[in-house]
């Protein structure tokens, strides 16, 4: 008679066993572990090994990581459905104006984080503080193409250069590549784009290669699809084109013409319970001795005064704010893609999906 | 009347559990495609003197000061709370007449400071488009409780200032032509999984006895497998450095690599391959209920295989092809991991906008617009098949 | 004539079974390679894949997550799932269409759908990036397989047997515990499976209901498969199999058993 009790009972008890673990769900979502947001892949490796798990060990804290592709829209998704559970982001220049201005973030607290001085003055700003300097470069595979492409003219001539080209997915570098492929000087792109016929005309040198156009929208996938040759070359970012030299033997080459230059930072999302620990991060990665451990990995400029010091010449040579990478650079426009982001990405993915 | 009460009691736990994680979340899911709450709550006077607008020529003066009042307040409050009022209602507005993503938040800056003339002059100093019709007839329409405005978008119409429906500009108009691709390419997913799936069905329900359950297991062991792990198969087999591209050279057949993955072919391919057992086992299930008597008395009386098929076995095994197609359609409609991982960017169906809006762009009307649209055409599906078949046929696989 | 159709048939339906198993059984020996690359000839054999699974702090975790919250799901919708199919077998009541339709709702309402709607309704709760949430969300995709399954069971249960019960003094809930869910038991059973395979194979509400802390095995493959494939993919890929095959083999066991 027992035994025939057995199944029920042992459900039962199965889940009376449970419920601990049932009970202890919304009490995790309360006291989650401070959750780090990057750009996954080389990038991501490399920021594991010198700032996450070295943090992770100093503060005896178990920390979360997550990997995104950028689009303030999906920040905006995380506040506004109100289930956010990221705590820092690394954002691009205009998601940090924006969300500002939208109030997705906290206010940085600068004395929590080493004071404003410990940073270059393009890395300080209301809501987040700038973490690497970095380019969108053109790049190619030299085990393919021994002599590369020189520009972006050249990047949308496949009668030169057959084969398919990289470009990443979304209005912005896109509509800047184009323009400066049809031979708009870089000083006048952010002028030209702000009418309806610039928008035009860089759509219109799309339209010319769509066929040829592999999209990305993850950093690691250029190198991919690089060293795959789905692409004869393609827009990258430059730390991810030389970590694959470096750590996968492969042998890209960098047109650094006219390199699209900006900066990314971190933000602390709204209302993140994790803000005290989020904080003790920055000030860790914001030590000059630490920071400076970057570029040997991977390619990208330091924002903390005084780590580039620590950095050998060789590989300083390497990096976008190098004079000889910097001289034909065209910054990329926050304010444009502030005012504009919105309105050319509803416009992009029309373009795109028909 | 005590025993339906308890067994009403009994059913009771499931139905409010599905109640109120599943039928609840939905509906309020749902409604948000009618519902417009973003941008009454920050121009709320502007939006009453928009009331007696006629959309002809420019609205009276109330309404610029209304503009200039509303947007004042909305700052302050945005500023003291950070609630993003002012940033969720130019969303909104934007998505009807693009411009506004800046228009708004710019005029809200300046308005902050002293202006000078009047109301309708210093709007017009600020921005030239207050000038004109447009804006002010994207206010109105948004002003709410509710409107059609997202239902309309995802049919590609939208209305003019004078509240007439007509066709979206055709930078906008996309979502007929991703209907259709989504029903096109569900469509082709089934009559495939029923090319294929009918012969195999038949074979194993006509197989000797012995090794049914082999084939039988041929079949469940794929439809036991992840549909994660089956879409990863494809990829790997397909990609430029792929099982299938290295194969193909090693055997001379190809010297480059062919670009097999990211296009129609390939999501389609392995749509037909996760959706397959779906269509085998109530075919399958049909033809083993099947009077094998019926389609032989056929035979002996003259008629020939095929017009004992076609006369006989056919239409016995028609409810269980019919479970199949639903079955099939039906899931078909909603895939959105697979052609996610496998397709291009124009090969992505109605699940992956209702994604894309919801996480990426936080257009939550547009994604319940869009989730409209498929439950639609899914229920179109289920009352067609409840016509033609009917539900208390349909046969558990 | 009969037998080349017969031949024809039988080397279509064969083809079409390599077509079903042929692309997983082909990509899962990638996950013994020695090398790194998805083709073959594999440059020799070796567990580095799979140690690489068991060290990476990533796929461990998410293994056990999905264990957990398949088994949790599947135990919610199997009471739930087993006490409606018993109240719906044992009688008529008024707008019973309307509940079965309700009930069933889950199968057909496509699962992107169901994952939004949840991350509204659940976010001001403080439901999502945890598990209770992911519990509640995977037992409402899981309970309709139940709820078919056990009234499948039912079919073959003679009620007679419970007025017996009841003649001999039982209560209905004795006659129910002692009588009716010994006999239905392999059904119950089977339904559980069947609801926790739901939630192994489920990525679209994990996707975005989940927090990195409940991330599950299906959701970690997605991101991977997303960013770059690796071999260690391959060997998750192998895991669920193994699953999916364990799953499967207690099923048919207990259908023989019914």
């Amino acid at each position: 008679m027992l035994r025939r009790h057995l199944g029920a009972i042992g459900l039962f008890a199965a889940g009376l066993a449970l419920f601990p673990a049932l009970s202890t769900g919304p009490a995790l979502a309360q006291g989650r572990d401070l959750t780090i947001v990057s750009w996954g892949g080389a990038y991501q490796d490399a920021q594991r090994e010198i700032f996450f798990r070295p943090f992770q060990q100093q503060s005896g804290a178990r920390l979360l990581e997550e990997t995104w592709d950028g689009g303030v829209g999906v920040l905006r998704a995380k506040i506004q459905s109100g289930a956010n559970n990221w705590d820092l982001v690394q954002v691009e220049s205009e998601e940090l104006l924006i969300g500002c201005e939208e109030g997705l973030f906290e206010k940085m607290d600068f004395a929590a984080i080493g004071g404003r001085d410990r940073y270059i003055p393009q890395a300080v700003s209301e809501c987040g503080v700038g973490n690497i300097l970095y380019s969108f470069v053109l790049a190619y595979d030299r085990a393919r193409t021994a002599e590369g492409p020189k520009s972006w003219a050249e990047f949308f001539d496949t009668k030169l250069f057959p084969g398919k080209r990289g470009l990443r997915r979304g209005p912005k570098t896109t509509l800047e590549i184009a323009l400066l492929a049809d031979g708009v000087a870089p000083g006048e792109v952010y002028k030209l784009l702000g009418t309806n016929a610039g928008v035009d005309r860089a759509f219109r040198k799309l339209d010319s290669i769509k066929q040829d156009i592999v999209w990305w929208e993850r950093g690691s996938q250029p190198a991919q699809l690089l060293a795959s040759g789905e692409v004869a070359m393609t827009n990258a970012y430059n730390g991810r084109i030389t970590a694959a030299n470096q750590n996968d033997g492969r042998n890209f080459g960098i047109a650094w013409a006219q390199n699209l230059y900006t900066l990314d930072s971190w933000v602390i999302m709204k209302d993140s319970p994790n803000k005290s620990r989020a904080q003790a991060f920055l000030k860790f990665v914001g030590e000059p001795r630490v920071a400076a451990e970057l570029p040997p990995r991977i390619a990208y400029g330091p924002t903390v005064k005084g780590a580039n010091e620590l950095v050998s010449p060789e590989v300083l040579a390497n990096l976008p704010t190098a004079p000889a990478n910097a001289a034909s650079a065209l910054e990329i426009s926050d304010r444009f893609w502030l005012d504009n982001l919105d309105k050319l990405s509803q416009r992009f993915n029309n373009w795109l999906s028909r | 009347m005590s025993a339906r009460w308890k067994a009403a009691a009994l059913v009771a736990p499931l139905l409010l559990f599905l109640l109120a994680v599943f039928i609840l979340p939905i509906g309020a899911f749902l409604l948000r495609a009618v519902q417009e709450s973003d941008v009454a709550p920050v121009l709320p006077r502007t939006v009453s003197a928009l009331a007696g607008w006629d959309g002809a020529g420019l609205p009276g003066n109330d309404a610029f000061a209304a503009v200039i009042e509303d947007l004042r307040e909305a700052r302050e409050r945005d500023r003291a709370a950070g609630g993003g009022e002012i940033a969720r209602a130019s969303a909104r507005l934007n998505a009807d007449w693009p411009g506004f993503r800046s228009l708004l938040p710019m005029t809200a800056r300046r308005v902050a400071q002293e202006l000078e003339g009047a109301p309708r002059e210093a709007l017009a100093g600020i921005s030239e488009d207050w000038a004109t019709p447009e804006p002010w007839a994207a206010i109105r329409r948004a002003g709410g409780p509710v409107s059609d405005f997202n239902l309309l978008a995802v049919l590609d119409l939208k209305r003019d200032a004078a509240g007439h429906i007509a066709a979206a500009p055709p930078d906008q108009a996309i979502f007929r032509g991703i209907l259709w691709r989504t029903l096109w390419i569900g469509a082709l997913a089934t009559l495939l999984c029923l090319a294929i799936g009918y012969p195999l069905a038949w074979l194993i329900a006509t197989a000797p006895p012995r090794l049914v359950p082999w084939l039988l297991a041929g079949v469940l062991l794929p439809f036991w497998t992840s549909l994660i792990v089956r879409t990863a198969a494809w990829m790997v087999l397909l990609q430029r450095e792929g099982v299938l591209n290295a194969a193909l050279q090693a055997l001379r057949l190809t010297s480059e690599p062919l670009p097999l993955l990211f296009n129609r072919g390939s999501v389609l391919l392995a749509m037909v391959h996760i959706l397959l057992p779906f269509m085998v086992l109530p075919i399958y299930a049909s033809l083993k209920a099947l009077d094998w008597r019926l389609p032989r008395a056929a035979r002996s009386l003259g008629a020939s295989p095929l017009r004992a098929f076609l006369r006989v076995s056919l239409p016995l095994s028609l409810p269980g092809v019919g479970a199949g197609c639903l079955l099939v359609f039906i899931q078909a409609l909603g895939f959105y991991v697979t052609p996610a991982l496998l397709g291009g960017a124009n090969d992505q169906m109605l699940p992956y906008f209702v994604a894309f809006y919801a996480s990426r762009t936080v257009n939550w009307g547009m994604a319940a617009a869009l989730s409209c649209l498929i439950l639609l055409a899914v229920a179109v599906i289920l009352a067609v098949y409840g016509k033609l078949i009917g539900f208390s046929r349909m046969r558990p696989a | 004539m009969i037998a080349t159709s017969r031949l024809a048939l039988w080397i279509f339906g064969l083809l079409a079974l390599v077509f079903l198993l042929a692309p997983v059984l082909l990509i899962l020996p990638l996950s013994f390679s020695a090398g790194s690359f998805l083709y073959y000839p594999l440059p020799g054999l070796s567990f580095r894949w799979y140690a690489d699974f068991w060290t990476s702090g990533f796929w461990l975790p998410a293994l056990w997550n999905s264990l957990r919250l398949g088994t949790v799901a599947a135990l919610l919708a199997g009471v739930l799932g087993t006490l409606a199919a018993f109240g719906l077998w044992r009688g008529n009541f008024p707008g019973q269409r309307l509940v079965m339709a309700v009930l069933l709702a889950p199968m057909v309402v496509p699962v992107v759908i169901v994952a939004v709607a949840l991350l509204l309704a659940f976010g001001p709760l403080g439901l999502t990036n945890s598990f209770l949430g992911l519990v509640l969300g995977h037992a409402a995709l899981g309970a309709p397989f139940v709820l078919v399954t056990v009234l499948a069971a039912l079919q073959q249960f003679d009620a007679v047997q419970l007025r017996a019960a009841a003649a001999c003094g039982a209560s209905p809930l004795r006659a129910f515990l002692r009588v009716c869910l010994p006999q239905i038991m392999p059904g119950v059973a089977a339904g559980a499976i069947f609801a926790f395979a739901t939630s192994l194979d489920e990525v679209v509400v994990t996707l975005f209901l989940a927090g990195p802390a409940q991330r599950t095995l299906p959701r970690q493959m997605f991101s991977g498969l997303n960013d770059s494939i690796s071999l260690t993919i391959m060997a998750a890929a192998m895991v669920m199999v193994l699953l999916s095959a364990l799953l499967l083999l207690a099923v048919t066991l207990l259908r023989r058993k019914r």
